[in-house]
């Protein structure tokens, strides 16, 4: 018998500490997958946030730098700047990229420095126990909006990657989600042009991946996946936004 | 030797990273020390080496981590205001134990401050400056020819000590000219780096990283640190100690050392017997110039540009053994000859009490 | 030999796989790893196409396919 499907090398065996249903653990995979895909593990290295992957030192087979809160594109642009052969990808979470890391995200893509950024939008602070995001929906509850996000109060929701599409160092933007098999296939095959992109040189790439906080949104691993396809898919659409050579949806 | 050039602090210092090997310097604009940044906007680029303007301080001490952590001889610099923004950036990689330069050229302060010299950041600079138990090598140079050696030294110390040094300079050093003579392009051989994150080719995973949830295992990486700096204060303390028999010392770094140096000529002149201590490395700080005068001293005198800092080092230092005085300016007034002689005088007199 | 093959001590019970089979034969064992987890299982593997979705779907690379 002939393997079809098996652990990607550029995962370490280790067992996450994500919990039961997280998708964290899917979008891991992608990325080891299409590492693995290019053969880049030997000239990959990746940078963990801070937030729930801040252990993704420990999960992904190869070198990594651990960043401050916010910090990940300036440590991205530091390491690729002194490497410029070398593969740089940076993992970010929704808090950690559109919040505290606004400034850096904008101004690497407006650099347009030659890094993938896998940017996890959960739409809440994961890691410190389900506080409100810019990313956090109208109405959602959270810790810190218990009543339900009200605009008035709290300000709207950010789409920072339509932002990020402007930005004319951007090479490659997509929004893309995990909520089922046909949708965690079109996430690999962005993720594989975002690593393309960057190889070829053409710019700054990030690939947005709706994912699901069954703990902090107090549902079950699959009523998580339907809610996120229920409410956040509306709220921010699926697609290419940028791609070299090219605008819009392939 | 090499020929003598007349340059600006600043731009000196600039020239000695290029010497030194510095391969990334990521700028940010603030006054008084972007002919630093201006200067290797220029210069790196002809050495094939990375230039590059940061979107805020704590973009640029970050893009530094990550250059430094990928192997790369790695420098920023700022003034005060954004010296306190990058010290998040600073923690971290004093935690990683990365090597970086950062240059300090000091102006007045608290918030906004000044656009002046100032020696106000003293505090911030050796004890630590962001959060946990970390410190930093501190250099306090007092010419331009020092600030192009001691940025040599620097490069060298971070590399070998796996520690992020500071080069505290002031707003005058930066801006004034001296001649100055330079180490030639081709004689700094850079260190193997085998811990550094450039692709796991032909070798295990490396990881930069200041995380250590396990209590057990951050005391035991808190050890590690506290051992290095002790190796470093055993190692690598630096000053300059005149007159060792003097009954009097004058306490000063950086740019007040230069007037207080005139201050001790001038009493010296009326007779008095007076002596300067000069501390060169503020972080370690140098405890055994003290040591060797203290039998014999009846008084010291510090000057500084702060409402007192170096000060309480200088305590520490004498142990109560003598009087220790303080005399300083802030807000970018540099103390005069004058005022120094005069702050002397009363003490000598023993008009002054500690 | 077995299609599908469960590394069951990463298992965490967290239902996803079990959505997705379009053959429907994922389910939940009555089986706990030592962590606790009930895990996944399939135990009609000859109704198995080797399509490999389940293991596309785990968070947690517990599934490997063969065929």
């Amino acid at each position: 018998m002939k393997q079809l499907f098996g652990p990607p090398r550029a995962l370490q065996e280790r067992p996450t500490h994500y919990c039961p249903g997280c998708t964290h653990g899917i979008i891991h995979r992608l990325i080891a997958e299409v590492i693995d895909e290019l053969g880049v593990q030997e000239k990959t290295i990746g940078i963990a946030p801070v937030g729930c992957s801040v252990f993704a030192y420990d999960y992904f087979n190869v070198d990594m730098q651990q960043a401050a809160h916010g910090r990940a594109p300036a440590v991205a642009t530091g390491i690729k700047r002194v490497l410029p052969d070398r593969v740089v990808f940076a993992y970010q979470g929704d808090g950690d990229l559109a919040s505290i890391g606004a400034a850096e995200i904008i101004h690497a893509a407006s650099r347009g420095e030659k890094i993938t950024v896998i940017f996890v939008n959960n739409t809440l602070y994961g890691m410190t126990g389900g506080q409100m995001a810019p990313t956090t929906l109208l109405t959602q509850k959270t810790t810190t909006s218990p009543l339900g996000r009200k605009e008035g109060q709290h300000g709207f929701p950010l789409k920072i990657t339509e932002m990020l599409a402007l930005a004319a160092g951007a090479a490659y933007v997509a929004r893309v989600s995990v909520h089922n098999p046909t949708h965690i296939a079109r996430t690999r095959k962005s993720i594989l042009e975002a690593f393309k992109t960057q190889i070829a040189g053409r710019g700054f790439s990030i690939v947005e991946v709706l994912s699901t906080c069954p703990t902090n949104w107090g549902l079950s691993p699959l009523e998580s996946l339907k809610w996120l396809e229920e409410n956040m898919i509306p709220f921010y659409p699926l697609g290419v936004l940028k791609a070299p050579g090219g605008e819009g949806m392939k | 030797m090499g020929e003598l050039l007349l340059m600006k602090g600043n731009e000196a210092i600039g020239e000695a990273a290029i010497r030194a090997g510095c391969q990334a310097y990521f700028a940010y604009p603030i006054t008084p020390q972007n002919e630093l940044g201006e200067y290797l906007a220029r210069r790196m680029p002809e050495e094939s080496r990375v230039f590059l303007q940061a979107e805020s301080e704590v973009a640029a001490i970050n893009m530094v981590y990550g250059a430094a952590g990928a192997g790369a001889r790695a420098m920023t610099s700022s003034s005060s205001p954004g010296i306190s923004l990058k010290q998040e950036g600073i923690s971290y990689i004093a935690a990683a134990e990365l090597p970086c330069v950062i240059v300090n050229m000091v102006r007045g302060g608290p918030g906004l401050g000044s656009i002046q010299p100032a020696q106000s950041d003293y505090f911030q600079a050796t004890k630590g400056g962001g959060h946990g138990d970390y410190r930093l090598i501190v250099f306090g140079p007092s010419t331009i020819q020092e600030l192009v050696d001691l940025t040599g030294l620097a490069f060298e110390l971070a590399d070998k000590y796996r520690n992020p040094v500071m080069i505290l300079g002031d707003g005058a050093l930066g801006q004034m000219m001296e001649p100055v003579e330079f180490p030639a392009m081709d004689e700094v051989t850079l260190p193997l780096k085998p811990w550094a994150t450039t692709g796991m080719k032909g070798r295990p995973q490396n990881v930069i990283n200041s995380l250590h949830l396990d209590p057990e295992d951050l005391d035991r990486h808190n050890a590690h640190l506290q051992e290095k700096y002790r190796a470093i204060a055993r190692q690598e303390v630096r000053y300059e100690l005149e007159n060792q028999d003097a009954d009097y010392f004058l306490v000063a770094y950086g740019t007040t050392a230069r007037v207080a140096r005139n201050a001790m000529h001038k009493a010296q002149g009326e007779g008095h017997r007076v002596g300067l201590i000069r501390p060169v490395t503020l972080w370690p700080f140098p405890d055994a110039a003290f040591a060797k005068v203290l039998d014999r001293a009846r008084a010291f005198l510090t000057v500084e540009m702060s409402a007192g800092q170096m000060v309480e080092d200088v305590r520490l230092a004498v142990n109560g053994r003598a009087p220790v005085h303080f005399y300083g300016r802030t807000g970018g007034v540099i103390p005069s000859q004058q005022e120094i002689y005069e702050a002397l005088i009363k003490i000598i007199q023993g008009g002054e009490k500690a | 030999m077995e299609r599908v093959v469960f590394d069951e001590e990463r298992c965490k019970g967290c239902e996803l796989c079990t959505a997705v089979c379009p053959q429907k034969i994922v389910h939940m064992s009555d089986r706990f790893n030592s962590k606790g987890y009930r895990v996944a299982t399939v135990t009609d593997q000859e109704m198995c196409t080797s399509c490999t979705l389940c293991a596309r779907t785990c968070p947690d690379v517990v599934i490997s396919v063969y065929r």
